[in-house]
């Protein structure tokens, strides 16, 4: 590579533009610790009319009965599990060309969420499946996307704690993530392909956008909910990994402290430096 | 710069023939799993016949992985890796040269070998070939992918286990479209050259995407 990056970034120039200002870790602290109670309190408040839509307003389906309400958890689950990925591929932009530390903080905190979002969106339309097709599984097309979408989130979570360095994981997962996101496309355009190969047209199946108001506007309300409660999670999982790295790097600096009051016997054998952060 | 790719495929190829290589050790697990099903579902030739492409090309990926965990890590442990990184040679071409010559000992004896072992789960003359025809279409894909998996594992020991993890589901569409041309040749809806056209699609994207990763993979991760 020619070129060599700057070793430490000037984060605190003369004039730093916003953003500058904004990703600098302990500005980030700063400000994400007066945002999250408020942002927490505003989804949860939009969480709690949304289900209230959900639950009173929204009418019963005229085939599917009651089980359709399971729809305003799985439609925004399966969103943000989609969202997420979204969200670690920018992050994973961020890893790679700027270094930024707090990309690498962003990616790692919203892999088990978007994981998790994957799964609850699994879980309610097997559960949604089962009253409807039937069974808890069929192989249909987009329930095979969101499966291998889990199993892609699964080995990002385990190629993150498999390796030990922090900013090294950082960057693999960062790479692996970029390469998945230049995958999805194709493994949604393929497994529609097998699908409709494999599988003619036996399930009954939603409309898709054909859905009434009644049912559209909580479910609008519920995917706002659901797309700010998860960004509200985000950021506080981004907190505690700030402070995971924190705590990391002040063990190795004491341990280096108390290295260093001791005689030297083997120097050879002191401890790695501690990451920056 | 093509003598540093053709010297590079050279010594890969010498160091997979010989003592420690794995080789014909991939042809054998192919042989191995294509062998094992008929076991676990019973000897129903007709059966057999009809999955006979899908297992064919289950045995290619499983066996594609055999040995791919090896890829970069013996370089990087025996420090030629780091030769290779400062060589006034692109990283890319040095990933592109060992993931040809992997492909060129893992992948081509598949294909190669697919319609002997296709002879097991009594495919006829026109499944054998289409068969070995997706194969040799499709596997240079599976070893493209696989490389990614290998440059980020490859200073991880027992890297095995994650490789497998994290380009298996990456590896999906080119299950698919393989094992959906070869059955379309044997009678279908679907004429045959369509998916095998996208699957060749899918190797060429696989060489770029998987070349600039897993060289990308090996730089970041001194």
């Amino acid at each position: 590579m020619s070129g060599a990056p700057p070793a430490t970034k000037p984060v605190m120039s003369s004039s730093p533009s916003l953003w500058t200002r904004l990703s600098n870790p302990s500005h980030f602290m700063r400000w994400s610790g007066t945002l999250v109670p408020w942002l927490t309190l505003l989804s949860a408040l939009l969480l709690a009319v949304g289900l209230y839509l959900a639950w009173f307003v929204a009418p019963p389906d005229y085939q599917q009965g009651e089980t359709v309400r399971i729809m305003f958890i799985h439609v925004p689950a399966a969103w943000l599990g989609v969202f997420f990925y979204g969200a670690m591929s920018l992050s994973a932009i961020g890893t790679l060309v700027w270094r930024h530390p707090l990309a690498d903080v962003a990616q790692r905190a919203a892999a088990p969420i978007g994981a998790a979002f994957t799964l609850v969106c699994l879980v309610t339309g097997s559960l949604w499946g089962k009253p409807m097709w039937g069974t808890y599984w069929v192989w249909d097309a987009r329930l095979t996307s969101m499966l291998l979408l889990f199993l892609i989130y699964c080995g990002l979570i385990a190629l993150w704690r498999t390796i030990e360095d922090p900013n090294r994981a950082a960057r693999a997962v960062a790479i692996l993530t970029l390469v998945g996101a230049v995958n999805l496309p194709i493994i949604k355009f393929s497994v529609n392909w097998w699908s409709t190969l494999h599988q003619p047209a036996s399930i009954l199946r939603m409309g898709g956008p054909t859905i009434d108001p009644s049912m559209l506007y909580p479910l609008l309300v519920m995917i706002a909910a659901a797309t700010l409660g998860g960004s509200t999670l985000h950021l506080y999982a981004m907190r505690t990994e700030v402070m995971r790295r924190r705590v990391r790097t002040l063990t190795i600096r004491e341990a280096e402290r108390l290295d260093a009051g001791r005689p030297r016997v083997a120097p050879a054998a002191s401890l790695p430096l501690g990451q920056p952060l | 710069m093509s003598r540093a790719l053709l010297a590079l495929i050279a010594r890969d190829l010498a160091l997979a023939t010989r003592v420690g290589g794995s080789g014909a050790l991939s042809l054998v697990f192919f042989l191995m799993i294509v062998a094992l099903v008929p076991f676990a579902l019973g000897p129903d030739l007709n059966l057999l016949s009809r999955i006979g492409p899908a297992i064919l090309w289950l045995a290619a990926v499983l066996a594609t992985l055999i040995g791919l965990d090896r890829l970069f890590q013996a370089d990087d442990e025996d420090g030629s890796l780091d030769l290779m990184s400062a060589a006034p040679v692109p990283l890319e071409l040095v990933v592109l040269a060992k993931v040809v010559a992997h492909w060129l000992t893992t992948g081509l004896p598949l294909a190669l070998a697919s319609p002997l072992f296709g002879l097991l789960v009594a495919l006829d003359g026109t499944g054998m070939g289409a068969t070995a025809l997706t194969l040799l279409a499709g596997t240079p894909a599976l070893t493209f992918i696989g490389a990614v998996g290998a440059a980020l594992t490859a200073s991880i020991r027992r890297g095995g286990l994650i490789l497998a993890v994290l380009v298996l589901p990456l590896m999906v569409p080119t299950l698919i479209f393989g094992v959906s041309a070869a059955e379309s040749a044997s009678g279908g809806t679907v004429p045959f050259t369509t998916p095998l056209a996208i699957l060749a699609g899918l190797s060429l994207i696989a060489a770029v995407v998987g070349t600039l990763a897993a060289a990308a993979a090996l730089r970041w991760s001194e």
